[in-house]
């Protein structure tokens, strides 16, 4: 894989995303190959939203490359305070770093920051819009558990603003998977991700009910339905309601299904599933540092 | 063009005239260019008038200005079968049609107030040009109607004093004029 920065899952060709996966899968089954391997290199990380568990990931996954962190620290103890451009910033603290992962609210911001930097950058989420390193995990979770074999897959919640679903959506249409899509009508997914879904000729459906659907899934992937999406209480949870899964609602599914939640959940899923042999979450997010780990040793030039 | 249609369109001395407009289209043409009268610019609009190849056409003439490539690559969006004159002293020294580009950059402004493009950042609005709108290139958001109501605010007025005026000393008399600091929003 030939490429500078990682802004979007979309820039990735299914050889790119194999190849990640690939070394993912290499690194997980044999960690300690790879121990050292980046030994004096410094990933700069600007987190200029709160995401603990994102930054946790990359800091673990550099830091089982051998290499260290050097971290901007919360915006409000940083320049950026004092109205420095994010153009700025990201040209000053690339001299400390050999490369750098950016998280940021507004859309676009990775890929405007990567085109003032020479360092690779890598997106860690830039507002509603892409999150590739989430993707890549996603895509590794799936492919461990279901394979991209005739997959098909259900991905229920918020399809509206949910960013992960959106990525995901798009990096499943070079798999040829079947999608279908579940939530409230008034969460359906962005004429935006329409527009790519049809383009790249993708097999997607829309439902309003997981029961029409449950018993033909390989995956279920589910997302949280934010309260502050909806006008008033009542109605959030009159509708959230019917987008919950417990125990009793999978015994209408393959036995093999995998279901997957990019966490933190909420009460979206049942602490009963947790049990089940379908619950994949929590491996899903530990997946987060092999990923994250073949990511950065790709961008630091780790083909041998 | 007829003598008639002449004494509707003076002719200019140095400056633009956009012909086969299509008709209806002159306002957003306008819009997309940023005038809005404001600017001082002598400018003549012949709407609805007869063509050859097109039924009806709209001519939009602007004494005093020439247009970026950036905004002749808008104006194709709105007005496909445009052609632009370039007039010094009287003479049309240039004239090409508009082209459809892949890419549009600066001009426009992307709606969706959560951009990177629309922060205080050093980076223009760059829009992919899709069949039917164009698209963000860096936040994905698509702009099909309306188009020309997407003129960039910041270059919309060419003068500061025009702007100070407009804002500063008309504002508490008359309320209405802040809203041209927006654009035209013309349904098309
Ligand atoms: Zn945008």
């Amino acid at each position: 894989m030939r490429q500078d920065h990682i802004i979007s899952a979309k820039q990735l060709s299914r050889e790119d995303i194999e190849e990640v996966l690939d070394r993912a899968g290499e690194i997980a089954a044999d960690p300690s190959s790879f121990q050292g391997r980046h030994e004096g290199s410094l990933l700069g990380l600007l987190f200029f939203e709160p995401s603990t568990r994102t930054k946790m990931s990359f800091s673990a996954a550099m830091k089982r490359l051998g290499g260290d962190i050097v971290d901007m620290g919360t915006v409000e103890s940083s320049s950026v305070k004092k109205g420095e451009s994010l153009a700025d910033t990201v040209r000053v603290v690339e001299g400390y770093a050999d490369a750098l992962v950016l998280r940021h609210p507004s859309e676009g911001s990775a890929k405007m920051a990567s085109e003032f930097v020479a360092v690779p950058l890598i997106n860690a989420g830039d507002g509603a819009g892409q999150h590739p390193t989430q993707t890549l995990l996603d895509l590794y979770t799936i492919r461990e558990n279901a394979g991209f074999e005739d997959l098909t897959i259900g991905i229920m919640g918020d399809l509206k603003y949910g960013r992960t679903v959106h990525s995901l959506a798009h990096a499943l249409t070079v798999f040829d998977a079947r999608q279908h899509f579940i939530s409230p009508e008034s969460l359906q997914l962005p004429r935006s991700v329409r527009y790519d879904l049809h383009e790249a000729g993708a097999d997607v459906r829309e439902h309003t009910e997981l029961d029409e659907v449950l018993p033909e899934l390989d995956v279920l992937y589910v997302t949280r339905i934010q309260e502050e999406r909806f006008p008033d209480e009542s109605e959030y949870h009159e509708v959230a309601g019917e987008y919950q899964i417990d125990a009793s609602t999978l015994s209408a599914a393959n036995d093999d299904l995998t279901v997957m939640h990019p966490l933190p959940r909420v009460d979206e899923i049942d602490h009963d599933v947790d049990g089940t042999s379908a619950a994949k979450y929590f491996d899903q997010a530990h997946n987060g540092v092999p990923v994250r780990m073949a990511l950065l040793d790709m961008v630091l030039g780790g083909d041998r | 063009m007829s003598s008639d249609q002449e004494l509707r369109v003076s002719k200019i001395q140095s400056g633009t005239v956009i012909d086969h407009i299509s008709a209806g289209q002159a306002l957003n043409v306008l819009a997309i260019i940023g005038i809005d009268g404001t600017g001082g610019e002598e400018v003549s609009v012949a709407m609805n008038m007869p063509s050859d190849r097109l039924g009806k056409k709209d001519i939009v003439k602007v004494e005093g200005r020439e247009l970026s490539q950036n905004e002749m690559d808008v104006l194709s969006l709105i007005a496909p079968a445009a052609t632009i004159n370039i007039v010094r002293n009287y003479e049309v020294v240039g004239k090409h049609p508009v082209e459809r580009p892949a890419v549009v950059t600066g001009v426009l402004e992307c709606p969706n107030r959560h951009c990177i493009t629309t922060k205080n950042e050093p980076v223009d609005s760059e829009f992919e040009v899709l069949d039917d709108g164009v698209r963000c290139a860096y936040c994905d958001t698509i702009i099909r109607e309306e188009i020309a109501a997407h003129r960039k605010s910041d270059t919309f007025r060419h003068s500061g004093a025009a702007r100070l005026f407009g804002q500063v000393l008309l504002k508490p008399f008359c309320p209405w004029v802040v809203r041209r600091g927006y654009g035209l929003r013309l349904d098309r």
